[in-house]
């Protein structure tokens, strides 16, 4: 295991009762990276976002700089700079978009900085100010994944999960979305991103893992997966 | 007319206490979805609370309040912790009926220590003004003022703090709320705290008014509230003040113009019409499919 990776994870397992969603898979995200997790529906790759974040029980193991997250409740993880943005987003219908913001800073004391942190999310997701107090049932679903995006933002994520982020968009709204995260990336934030849209995230991402039922089958740059043949046949369209 | 408006003033006193108690339920509802049937029976904890700390710490009406409520809110985290806690991801209806077995066991524990009915001493001094015909005890004005206080206070915390705005965020989807960094188990606690203070509040206002108080005083005035809860829209915290106020006014008003034994079959009847109409409640509405 590479000491230096911002997150590490080694022999993870996952089941949910006697289905076994992950089989012992391993991989490193080093500080800066976009690396992506692609595969088909069932093939493991939302129950490895849900064990990082603390969501289900686990074996093996998930470090993030170094600190096992083994014991850690999901409140905690978000504390340490994991933030994900959950399949289908995950926005509260009932709360405003600024509360959905609001509640994301919950583990932050920074009062200052979470005004400038709002200042920058408004200036990135400009539609998100001007429905600042709508209700999030009420945005479009592109709206609803900008609102997921910018609560990651506002949670300081440091390492950014994301949970098929162009799932039920038109296909103007995904690039959009991706050039966002492009930025983001930019600007510092380590991003995990699990697609079922392996051209897009390919075309995103440094490096990329293939997950089939719940291993991973190919890993390697993305300039070398989007060369593969094996790639290419199954997930690219010929 | 001064008969009208004396029973109104009634109707207003008693649909406080339903408020109270029904806010217990409908919070509860709200963030876990089930229904905490022990909660009539922490109600009349918080009565025999009042009594405790009346008779024998002798102390005055508003450290007696919050004794209660304090007391109160203790024992319905430590229920929580203890016997829903475990039952999380367990089909409701398990939630549920071990809610009904806290209940009972509430109802016989008090029973060890109280055998018999008890007698709570009066800490309000009893005065009664006329108003144009109308009779105001001070006792309802403090009931009713002190209701409304509790609930704007709630009111306030439930939209405007951040506590609040988890609460509303777990009645949505529950699973969500750990990613922003919510402690949920925190929230949870937080909630059945405030529900089962107000809960107390209940039991020791209305003991105040109706000083004889029993083990088994929570059951009927639990299973009202509980109606309250759901003639507003279960899971809606002004439908439940509503409710609470609406069965508060009928009741009243069915025994002030017809014999009071038709009271309960009256405001009863009543709900049940009503929610054939508005089968959610007056506030609630259906829950949206989540995709």
């Amino acid at each position: 295991m590479n000491n230096h990776a911002l997150l590490s994870i080694k022999d993870l397992f996952v089941s949910y009762g006697n289905i076994k969603a992950v089989k012992g898979i391993s991989f490193d995200v080093h500080e800066g990276e976009i690396v992506t997790l692609i595969g088909a529906n069932g093939a493991g790759k939302s129950s490895t976002l849900r064990a990082i974040s603390g969501m289900v029980p686990y074996t093996g193991q998930i470090a993030y700089k170094g600190t096992d997250l083994r014991k850690m409740e999901a409140d905690k993880i978000v504390a340490l700079g994991i933030a994900q943005v959950p399949e289908g987003r995950g926005i509260f219908g009932n709360l405003t978009v600024m509360e959905n913001l609001k509640l994301a800073t919950w583990q932050r004391k920074d009062k200052p900085e979470i005004e400038r942190d709002f200042e920058r999310v408004f200036s990135i997701f400009p539609r998100l100010k001007e429905r600042s107090n709508q209700l999030g049932g009420t945005l479009s679903g592109g709206e609803q994944q900008m609102l997921a995006v910018a609560r990651a933002l506002m949670s300081r994520g440091k390492l950014m999960l994301l949970d098929e982020p162009s799932m039920g968009l038109a296909p103007v709204l995904v690039r959009e979305i991706f050039r966002v995260l492009k930025e983001i990336n930019q600007s510092g934030t380590t991003i995990l991103l699990v697609e079922q849209n392996a051209n897009m995230a390919l075309r995103l991402a440094h490096r990329g893992y293939v997950l089939e039922t719940g291993t991973i089958a190919l890993s390697g740059t993305t300039a070398e997966l989007l060369g593969n043949p094996r790639v290419k046949e199954a997930y690219l369209g010929g | 007319m001064t008969y009208f408006l004396q029973q109104v003033l009634n109707a207003l006193q008693l649909g406080s206490i339903y408020a109270l108690i029904a806010l217990g339920y409908t919070m509860v509802y709200g963030i876990l979805t089930m229904i905490n049937f022990a909660h009539g029976d922490l109600f009349m904890v918080g009565a025999f609370f009042c009594f405790i700390a009346a008779t024998f710490l002798k102390l005055p009406f508003v450290p007696t309040l919050l004794l209660s409520m304090a007391g109160v809110a203790l024992l319905g985290v430590t229920i929580e912790r203890v016997a829903y806690k475990p039952l999380r991801q367990a089909p409701r209806v398990s939630a549920i009926i071990t809610a009904l077995g806290v209940g009972l066991f509430l109802e016989n524990f008090t029973l060890v220590f109280s055998p018999y009915p008890q007698h709570v001493p009066t800490l309000i001094e009893n005065k009664t003004w006329i108003i144009g015909g109308v009779a105001i005890s001070s006792l309802q004005v403090i009931i009713i003022l002190l209701a409304l206080v509790l609930m704007i206070l709630l009111d306030l915390i439930v939209r405007r703090t951040m506590v609040g705005m988890a609460m509303r965020a777990i009645s949505w989807d529950k699973s969500i709320v750990p990613l922003m960094g919510v402690p949920v188990n925190l929230i949870i606690s937080i909630t059945f705290a405030i529900g089962t203070s107000l809960g107390a509040a209940a039991g020791t206002m209305y003991s105040l008014a109706f000083p004889v108080i029993d083990p088994y005083m929570g059951i009927l005035v639990g299973w009202k509230a509980f109606i309250s809860a759901v003639v507003g829209g279960i899971g809606n915290i002004r439908g439940a003040m509503i409710g609470g106020f609406i069965l508060g006014a009928v009741e009243i008003l069915v025994a002030a113009f017809l014999p009071s034994t038709y009271r309960d079959f009256v405001a009863f009847a009543l709900l049940l019409v009503l929610l054939i109409f508005r089968p959610y409640g007056i506030l609630g509405k259906p829950r949206p499919q989540k995709v």
